[in-house]
């Protein structure tokens, strides 16, 4: 416990990564009571207002519909941390089982690694828009491409990190004491693996809002009506001339989610620099 | 055989590995589709009869095992058969498309590394400094913009208000180098700058690394000029940091093309690729994973051999 309040008071002595995670508290709150807090029912139509700029009835305007941005940013800000949520549990969950394998059973290392390599060649939207063809247009279907493209790099990381900490003493007296491999793997090397981890993790958060954004803009993603920032962007696309908040608010959303994420991780990673030195 | 031949001979080796199991992905994915591929690309409307000739054509009938040899097959022999929608070849089709995002590719890398890398240098100069804080915080949310959302807000002010750019469209080379150049401008920005940011704030942390070092130090203390110091002493030695970044963006620059090529109406293999998802036109889908992991595994293998040439050291 001592570790874990020392650590939270690493963090909140970095500046950034206290605004950092102030943003996304707002953001986790506003996705968490969206149904309460928004205005308008973000899939009511209201033809006779539609596209008209923001006021003080439409604080972030309406779309081509004359439906209420703002409600619709909101209702998208709890499509992407669900979405980011689920991958992160995903291929945190497939990532470390993966990686713990892979650092123990030598003959599986090789298989699990060449196979990581080629997941990594391809660019993240390229795989995730692939898998998205193959597997069809649902939340459930997004979490399962995302996740796919996220593991490998947790697998590679866990496998590294474990494979130093094979080596340290307390490691190697545990073995000495007649401790079985899986006693090591989960007493051991599982626990020590967590820094590494949760920097990871805002990180696979930050890459995950951000591709799924990519999908559903190119319309392989989450499908309309249901808002996600991506298809926002998508549909405000035709009005670039007459309606740019179409645009600027899911937009600022996206900026806001990702550069919060990565502010959180890189205060992580130097609140606990100490204990991640020589493991990534 | 001399060690970098030897070495060259080995990561080539490895690389072809590292195809092997890519062309398995992608074998893999095609055959995730619930129920008949065949049916699925064709859609609901089609036929038994269409779907029945689709199958036999793309050999969904004979046995898994026999298809996967007959994919590897025909992906050694670079022939990535023929688009369900295009009336071409899936090869014919990548390659004709090939040169936008070739094209597109290049000059967004060009800017981000001739913007990123002297911007990183200098902020590490400037450590904890103004220009540092606000060039890190700067680069930070550069790299949480989606590139085509960079587009369309360029498109919108640059474009539409200010008319300084095509709104969107393509000049091909033949309407002049100018309208062609022009026309790739604002795309060019959209892909570099996320990249960019990444490129500096990696370069930072290389040329930090460097600075702290014991023989840069003694190079200042002799008297040497400043840039010299910086120049030859430091960054030379960070090069080899600086060229694994470029080669890790190559990929992410590529991804934004994909991306971005629709927000534009440029005809490129991002476009490609979109349209063909959106048609299911899985043929084409699979050539253009197999060409693009393709042409990073191949970037990776030159940079690879390239740090050999940065660096005597990791000759032995």
């Amino acid at each position: 416990m001592a570790r874990r309040s020392s650590l939270g008071r690493r963090l909140l002595r970095q500046r950034m990564a206290v605004v950092g995670m102030a943003v996304l508290a707002l953001m986790l709150v506003g996705a968490a009571f969206a149904p309460l807090i928004a205005p308008y029912d973000p899939e009511a139509m209201d033809i006779i207002h539609r596209l008209s700029p923001p006021a003080a009835a439409h604080w972030f305007g309406t779309d081509d519909f004359g439906r209420d941005e703002f409600s619709r940013v909101l209702f998208g800000a709890r499509l992407s941390m669900i979405t980011g949520t689920l991958v992160v549990v995903f291929a945190t969950v497939a990532g470390t089982v993966l990686g713990l394998l892979s650092s123990t059973l030598r003959w599986l290392d090789d298989l699990l690694m060449r196979f990581s390599d080629a997941l990594m060649a391809f660019p993240d939207i390229l795989l995730a828009i692939a898998l998205m063809a193959a597997l069809g247009p649902s939340l459930l279907d997004v979490v399962l491409a995302l996740g796919t493209v996220y593991t490998p790099r947790v697998a590679r990381l866990v496998r590294g990190a474990a494979l130093v900490l094979q080596r340290t003493q307390f490691v190697e007296a545990a073995a000495a004491l007649g401790a079985g491999e899986l006693r090591i793997v989960c007493a051991h090397l599982l626990p020590n693996t967590f820094a590494v981890l949760i920097v990871q993790a805002t990180f696979t958060f930050a890459a995950a809002v951000l591709t799924e954004a990519a999908l559903s803009f190119l319309g392989a993603g989450i499908p309309p009506p249901t808002p996600s920032w991506g298809n926002m962007i998508a549909e405000g696309q035709q009005y670039l001339d007459r309606a740019d908040w179409l645009i600027m608010a899911p937009g600022l959303a996206i900026l806001l989610t990702v550069l919060a994420l990565q502010l959180v991780g890189d205060g992580l990673r130097d609140a606990l620099d100490p204990r991640l030195r020589g493991l990534t | 055989m001399n060690a970098v031949a030897r070495i060259a001979l080995r990561r080539g080796g490895g690389m072809l590995v590292v195809m092997f199991f890519v062309a398995s992905v992608v074998f893999a994915i095609i055959h995730i589709i619930p129920g008949d591929p065949a049916g699925v690309m064709l859609g609901p409307s089609a036929t038994a009869a269409d779907v029945a000739a689709l199958r036999a054509r793309l050999g969904l009938n004979a046995p898994l095992p026999m298809q996967y040899v007959r994919f590897l097959g025909d992906a050694v022999r670079l022939d990535l058969g023929q688009s369900l929608f295009l009336n071409q070849s899936v090869g014919a089709a990548l390659l004709s498309r090939a040169p936008v995002t070739l094209q597109l590719t290049l000059m967004a890398a060009g800017l981000a590394t001739v913007l990123g890398v002297p911007i990183g240098v200098l902020s590490a100069l400037r450590r904890g400094g103004w220009l540092d804080q606000a060039v890190t915080v700067l680069a930070m949310a550069a790299a949480s913009l989606p590139s085509f959302w960079i587009g369309l807000t360029l498109i919108e002010y640059l474009s539409v208000k200010f008319r300084l750019f095509p709104v969107a469209g393509y000049g091909p080379p033949g309407a002049g180098l100018l309208v062609h150049l022009h026309s790739l401008v604002l795309p060019a920005i959209a892909v570099g700058l996320p990249n960019m940011a990444l490129i500096l704030r990696l370069t930072r942390t290389a040329m930090l690394d460097v600075l702290n070092e014991d023989y840069v130090r003694t190079a200042r203390a002799k008297g040497l000029p400043p840039a010299t110091v910086v120049i030859k002493h430091a960054f030379r030695n960070a090069r080899t940091a600086v060229l694994t970044v470029v080669g890790v963006t190559v990929i992410g620059l590529i991804g934004g093309a994909i991306v971005t090529e629709t927000v534009f109406g440029l005809p490129g293999v991002g476009n490609l690729i979109v349209a063909s998802v959106l048609n299911r036109d899985y043929p084409v889908i699979e050539g253009a994973l197999l060409v693009i992991s393709g042409i990073y595994v191949l970037i990776n293998l030159a940079t690879d051999l390239l740090y050999l040439v940065l660096d005597p050291r990791l000759r032995d």
